[in-house]
């Protein structure tokens, strides 16, 4: 065998969600201190392959990037009669803390983009005791709509065409062509519907604002950090919600879009490091290693 | 009118009426043009071309207004607006169409679905003057 193997290695788990099993599929690499990742709407765990990749923080981390339901590899459930597919709040937060459940994790880090960098603030709100830190990327309590939804799934128009089309400037102009050309596969690969009713939750269902003020960054250190070319979730818009938020650390990357991990994984790291040797630092402290 | 966006203008002017010409040497371009046929508005704010596209090549590009000529769509953005996403590397907030819009520097108006439905294709094309507008502008 000469081929090059990458560490990532994926399976299934059977989660048990609100009553109904769903077979999840999930990717992880590492050992440590265990940290779940996110991936936005309409897309799916592959955004998170150069992270999973890398093995500097292997050595530290089990990291793990799960398929939603409906997205990637993780069909919809058995039950499924063809229904509107609709992410709520509740569900979302239900699907994140039954696979932990799942997979036995013990207060994992949880680091969410986009859909995820919101859910990640109502985690920090409702179940902050729950997890080691909680890192949103490209996430605030609200951000203004600028295109109607109901484009991304009807006859008359490709969806997976669309669906990539919208999403193609929220990247960076220097991020690389052919990581932007990537970043925009899985929205093209997505199943009718999906990228629409992960954004049920976005629009509708997840508005945060007047709620962020609960969350204690004592109990659950909480970064944010958002790229300086996403316009979907403005640096303001993270910033507005962080002043809401005693203690909650902001960074604005430069020269990185919505999909800071995917569409330019080497920038992204110059940032999300810093993040994780604080976590660990932190953990060395807690464990008495100091 | 100053003088500086009196030459923003012209230059904003010189590089839309080029763009029919740019896009007849993206062949990839055209090919994902290839099932549109289009009447459109596209341009500066106050002085937009109406653009007939056929099998995704712009065939005739000429500067409003003509006479009860009708159009599907328009998107329109101010003359800074262009100037900025034609930048090499345009600043954050000026590097995509609807960015433009969420901004308020541009208009998108009129039956929406050609453009929605070659979104990726209007994007390329209308960002094609980027790599000369330097040269236009000067």
């Amino acid at each position: 065998m000469n081929g090059v193997i990458e560490p990532i290695v994926g399976r299934y788990v059977h989660v048990d969600i609100d009553g109904e099993m769903y077979r999840i599929y999930f990717e992880e690499s590492g050992a440590g201190i265990p940290l779940v990742c996110l991936h936005t709407a309409g897309s799916d765990g592959r955004q998170w392959r150069h992270l999973l990749a890398d093995r500097e923080f292997a050595r530290n981390f089990r990291m793990i990037a799960f398929d939603m339901p409906w997205h990637g590899k993780s069909n919809p459930p058995a039950s499924w009669d063809g229904a509107e597919y609709q992410l709520t709040t509740a569900r979302y937060t239900q699907t994140i803390r039954s696979f932990c459940k799942a997979l036995q994790l013990d207060k994992p880090v949880m680091m969410g983009c986009s859909i995820g960098g919101r859910i990640v603030l109502n985690l920090a709100i409702d179940h902050a005791a729950e997890f080691r830190a909680l890192i949103g990327l490209e996430g605030a309590d609200f951000q203004a709509p600028w295109y109607d939804t109901s484009w991304l799934n009807r006859p008359d128009v490709h969806g997976g065409e669309v669906c990539a089309a919208l999403v193609s400037g929220l990247m960076a102009p220097q991020s690389p062509a052919t990581s932007r050309a990537e970043t925009l596969w899985a929205y093209k690969q997505g199943g009718p519907g999906v990228f629409k009713g992960d954004l049920y939750f976005y629009r509708v269902d997840g508005d945060l604002r007047g709620r962020v003020e609960a969350i204690d960054t004592k109990v659950c250190p909480l970064f944010l950090l958002t790229g300086e070319y996403d316009f979907s979730c403005t640096p303001e818009d993270t910033k507005r919600t962080a002043a809401a938020i005693g203690g909650a650390t902001v960074t604005i990357m430069e020269q990185l879009g919505h999909f800071p991990m995917s569409e330019n994984p080497e920038q992204f790291r110059r940032y999300i490091s810093p993040v994780l040797d604080r976590i660990l630092a932190a953990e060395a402290e807690r464990t008495g290693l100091r | 009118m100053d003088s500086a966006s009196n030459a923003t203008d012209a230059a904003i002017t010189k590089a839309f009426a080029g763009i029919a010409a740019l896009l007849d040497q993206a062949p990839a371009l055209i090919a994902r043009g290839r099932f549109l046929d289009c009447e459109c508005l596209l341009g500066p704010l106050s002085h937009p071309f109406h653009a007939s596209i056929r099998q995704g090549r712009i065939v005739d590009l000429t500067p409003s207004p003509v006479l009860m000529r009708s159009w599907r769509f328009s998107y329109r953005a101010s003359a800074a607006a262009w100037a900025e996403h034609w930048q090499p590397a345009p600043r954050p907030g000026f590097h995509d169409l609807l960015a433009l819009t969420k901004r308020g520097e541009a208009t998108l108006e009129g039956d929406l679905h050609p453009f929605i439905t070659h979104l990726q294709y209007f994007k390329d094309v209308l960002a094609l003057p980027r790599r000369h507008f330097a040269t236009v502008a000067s």
